[in-house]
């Protein structure tokens, strides 16, 4: 992969995590005076869906989320990951994921994709339908819409993005 | 950290003590392989020990749906003991939480299984 790296100052600790050379990740940061925004380009496997978690606890950690809020942040990121790995790609290893992380003044944006056969979000059985309720499976995506804000689905070309929004009090923007 | 688990017997009953994360590709599999290994031998009487599952995923509560379901079709009770907050808020948010026979005392939990 070919993605330039930005000299912007971000977290050095996420650059150990993530750039070891061994999961294919690549990542471009791009920063203006209003937003900080950091892409990742990562394999399909479930090392990636770690990294991404990781990631995300990271941000929301310096977003100013509290830690009853932080991990469950984490966990939407972590369904979405597993979606787009497990679900979307299907661990293609000739497909990739991306996940851009995002903090504005009102908002920890989190985006991300796949590159499969696309998600359609109004097919998803109710998992808390008594028909549903022993599924083994089809909690993900209930689990990220409880615990963020806004889940927005854009359908790709091919693919899925997936977009998850937690609004950040007055308190966490002014940190 | 991965999932550890260790199994015991007390009164008939087989606790699976449970340790780390069950997720995608951690703890999942080995709750599948340990319960299917229980029912071969016949122990249909299963407490699993939540206390120190620090992290479970949609995948992971999927599991123990289905080790639930399992057991249940081979004629057997699956019980949960000491859930930590995080777990048993998940099980809320999902509706299972009274789907599942949950216990916060490992004797009377014992004691509750069908003699």
């Amino acid at each position: 992969m070919t993605f330039e790296e930005s000299t912007s100052t971000l977290p050095s600790s996420l650059l150990s995590a993530t750039d070891d050379g061994h999961t294919g990740i690549a990542r471009i940061a791009l920063a203006d005076s209003t937003t900080s925004r950091v892409s990742y380009t990562l394999d399909s496997t479930l090392d990636s869906v770690n990294k991404v978690e990781q990631t995300a606890e990271q941000y929301a950690q310096r977003a100013g989320f509290d830690e009853d809020t932080i991990p469950y942040i984490a966990m939407a990121v972590r369904e979405a990951a597993v979606n787009a790995v497990l679900h979307g790609n299907a661990y293609d290893l000739t497909k990739h994921i991306t996940a851009s992380f995002e903090t504005t003044s009102d908002d920890l944006v989190i985006r991300i994709t796949d590159q499969g056969p696309g998600l359609d979000p109004d097919t998803l059985p109710d998992p808390l339908a008594p028909e549903n309720i022993l599924r083994g499976s089809g909690r993900g995506i209930f689990l990220i819409r409880s615990f963020m804000d806004e889940v927005n689905f854009r359908k790709l070309h091919p693919g899925t993005e997936l977009t998850l929004i937690k609004h950040r009090t007055p308190a966490q923007s002014g940190t | 950290m991965s999932m550890k688990v260790s199994t015991r017997q007390v009164d008939g009953v087989t606790i699976l003590d449970l340790s780390g994360r069950i997720t995608l590709g951690e703890g999942s599999v080995t709750i599948r392989d340990a319960v299917r290994d229980l029912l071969a031998k016949g122990q249909k009487k299963v407490l699993l020990n939540l206390a120190d599952i620090n992290y479970i995923d949609s995948s992971g509560i999927g599991e123990l749906v289905s080790a639930f379901t399992t057991v249940k079709n081979a004629g057997g009770e699956l019980k949960l003991l000491n859930l930590t907050k995080k777990v048993q808020d998940l099980l809320q948010i999902t509706k299972l939480y009274t789907v599942f026979d949950v216990r916060d005392d490992e004797a009377s939990a014992i004691s509750s299984f069908t003699k």
